[in-house]
């Protein structure tokens, strides 16, 4: 990897944390509405899903989505306005922060039923498979997912067709108030891959070289046209469920054990420690990316709400 | 009397009945460690257990379905929709499973059961999570659709829902739970399926039921302010349908505005007023007005979400337009 890529995974990193870390400011202030889902602590798995991609790869999740919209490039700018409402937006002002999307980056968008999206990435993958596109449809989604049917419908399907799909589970630990152990019948989720025959591994979800890895290895198994892969990132998340969960479920001790390995504390150390960069040059960055979110708040707050008009419009596509 | 919120009410209502009859028992998402989503079943892991308190995984058509072997094995299970939007994920078992039962099978199977399921806008949650499908469930026979807004029908229908031999889609409102009302003490039942008169009036009709009840009085006690005495008719209860209420004061107003949360198209407002020209055709001395949800996907932007909720300036104007 060179160098300058080796950067700008740690660039997307922090830019996630500080654009959530001022989403949760925006909402204790009211100004973000409905619900909040940080993707604090699970940075890595989508970062190091993005680096291994190929432009013509399709990307979907569900509604803890901030990450991948700014890993696939959309701009602090663009995530912000939408948790605003904003008409500049990912979505212009209609998603919310659980349903972010661009088709011209191939992000498919963020989902707020549970599972309902694995289908669709089923779907996705179809088209590709369809038309002879050799693209992947990379499917992220909770471990507390697996547990609707939705998700073995859709795995099932996968496999039965042949269709180019990364199915990618972030394990981290919850769906929301509940332990894996309390919900799904197999703590390790790749297991579920194997009643489907489908290939599968577990990968360390708070190491973004880690998930690269995994992640290039597994695209290129799909892309050859085996047939679906299934990778399980093992993560967790360092906030509550959605804002405003009184964390009942688990103690402040587990969530400081996990916050020791904090995915943007990991990859500093192995940039550092193999002398890929310095701590100068990784502050540099930090510094940028704070400014950079300093002034994309500045311009959400801005940027207009969304014209009255805009209520009927997009209900139907318009004839041309 | 004392005064709690709809929330104590429908907690109120679930603890009296389980300490009442041991048949009766939750399942559901969250019910459990967490204490329900909307802290309605906060404590009652502690004080019923695990058995009884069944947190289940994030699997809808496997909650209601269980609910219902569960009740044709003579057990009560109040099974929990996390919200109303996600009952569509159970719309299988929901429809076509447990009102089909009982009839199908010639009056042999019963099932004993309550679906509680909070839905409505108003919170920013956008287009997937801020439905008021309420008509839809309404649509099949079989199946009981009861939707208070008060907490002393939210306490009383409750506690006749879990003790009703039948499937009852019990609908809560996201906005109404820090609502305060006067909850008789002791045993509080109300029947399933009697609409009541909220407020007595004289030149106009509102017909409406849960959140929309709330909207309404405000219009009212506006609309009184200049001399306009709306009656105030509350279904409480979708399926079965009570009209008598309705076309009694109908009879006495011979005007009447519809207000519900829901779609205008296919809504209920449709139905009351289709009622309304087969049942009371002669008293109609305006058109029957409808007020209800503009035809689109609720929007997350709070403007805009506004814009498409029913308002109280909406009904106020509707009242005019039929006087
Ligand atoms: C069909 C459906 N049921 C319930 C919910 C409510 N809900 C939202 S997120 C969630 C937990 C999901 O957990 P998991 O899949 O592990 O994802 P995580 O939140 O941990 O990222 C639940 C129950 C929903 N959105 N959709
Ligand atoms: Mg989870």
């Amino acid at each position: 990897m060179k160098k300058e890529e080796a950067l700008d995974l740690y660039r997307q990193m922090v830019l996630i944390r500080r654009v959530e870390e001022q989403a949760a400011l925006l909402y204790q202030a009211g100004k973000v509405g409905g619900f909040l889902h940080l993707y604090i602590g699970q940075e890595a798995v989508s970062t190091g899903l993005v680096a291994a991609r190929l432009p013509q790869d399709r990307f979907i999740t569900a509604y803890r989505d901030h990450g991948l919209a700014l890993n696939v490039g959309l701009t602090a700018n663009q995530v912000l306005a939408e948790l605003l409402g904003k008409a500049t937006g990912t979505s212009k002002g209609k998603g919310g922060s659980m349903h972010m999307a661009s088709v011209e980056h191939n992000f498919w968008g963020g989902h707020a039923i549970v599972g309902a999206h694995l289908p669709i990435a089923a779907g996705l993958a179809l088209g590709d498979q369809y038309a002879g596109r050799d693209g992947v449809t990379v499917c992220m989604f909770g471990d507390g997912a697996t547990n609707i049917g939705y998700f073995h419908e859709a795995v099932n399907l996968s496999k039965v067709w042949k269709l180019p799909v990364l199915w990618v589970c972030e394990n981290n630990q919850y769906g929301m108030g509940t332990a894996v152990p309390r919900a799904s019948a197999v703590s390790e989720i790749r297991q579920k891959a194997e009643g489907y025959l489908i290939p599968n591994s577990r990968v360390d979800g708070m190491d973004v070289m880690a998930v690269k890895e995994a992640a290039a290895e597994a695209l290129e198994y799909v892309r050859k046209g085996n047939g679906p892969y299934f990778l399980e990132a093992i993560t967790y998340r360092f906030q509550g469920h959605s804002m405003g969960d009184p964390e009942r479920y688990r103690k402040p001790e587990e969530i400081k054990q996990w916050q020791e390995n904090d995915p943007i504390g990991i990859y500093r150390k192995f940039l550092t420690g193999g002398k890929k960069a310095t701590a100068k040059e990784l502050d540099a960055i930090e510094a940028a990316v704070v400014e950079e979110v300093a002034a994309a708040v500045k311009f959400a707050e801005e940027s207009p709400n969304p014209a009255p008009e805009a209520l009927f419009t997009d209900i139907y596509v318009e004839a041309a | 009397m004392a005064a709690i919120t709809v929330r104590q009410a429908i907690s109120d209502a679930l603890r009296e009945e389980m300490e009442r009859d041991e048949n009766v028992f939750i399942l559901g998402e969250e019910v459990g460690v967490w204490g329900g989503t909307y802290a309605v079943t906060r404590g009652f892991y502690d004080q019923f257990g695990e058995k009884r308190v069944r947190d289940t995984p994030i699997a809808e058509a496997a909650i209601i379905g269980a609910a219902i072997g569960a009740a044709l094995t003579g057990l009560r299970p109040i099974a929990e929709m996390m919200t109303i939007n996600f009952a569509f994920s159970a719309f299988d078992h929901i429809v076509n499973e447990a009102p089909k039962l009982h009839y199908m099978f010639g009056g042999q199977f019963r099932v004993p059961m309550v679906i509680r399921a909070v839905g409505g806008g108003g919170r920013q949650l956008g287009a997937t999570h801020s439905q008021t499908p309420d008509a839809i469930f309404a649509h099949f026979p079989g199946l009981k659709v009861v939707a208070p807004a008060t907490p002393a029908d939210s306490k009383g229908l409750l506690k006749t829902a879990i003790r009703s031999d039948d499937p009852v889609l019990f609908i809560e409102h996201s906005t109404l739970y820090q609502w305060r009302g006067e909850v008789p003490d002791g045993e509080h039942l109300v029947e399933i399926g009697k609409s009541k008169i909220q407020r007595p009036g004289q030149h106009v009709t509102l017909v409406t039921y849960s959140k929309m009840l709330q909207l309404s009085m405000e219009a009212a006690d506006a609309l009184a302010k200049e001399g306009i005495e709306a009656e105030i008719v509350d279904l409480r209860s979708l399926r079965p349908l009570d009209m008598g209420p309705v076309i009694e004061s109908f009879k006495k107003t011979n005007r009447c505005v519809i207000v519900e949360e829901g779609w205008r198209s296919y809504g209920v407002g449709a139905e009351i007023a289709a009622r309304l020209y087969e049942e009371a055709f002669d008293y109609i001395d305006a058109p029957i007005k409808r007020v209800a949800q503009k035809e689109v996907p609720l929007p997350y932007n709070r403007e805009l979400e506004q814009l498409a909720l029913p308002q109280v300036k909406d009904i106020i104007a509707a009242v005019k337009e039929v006087l």
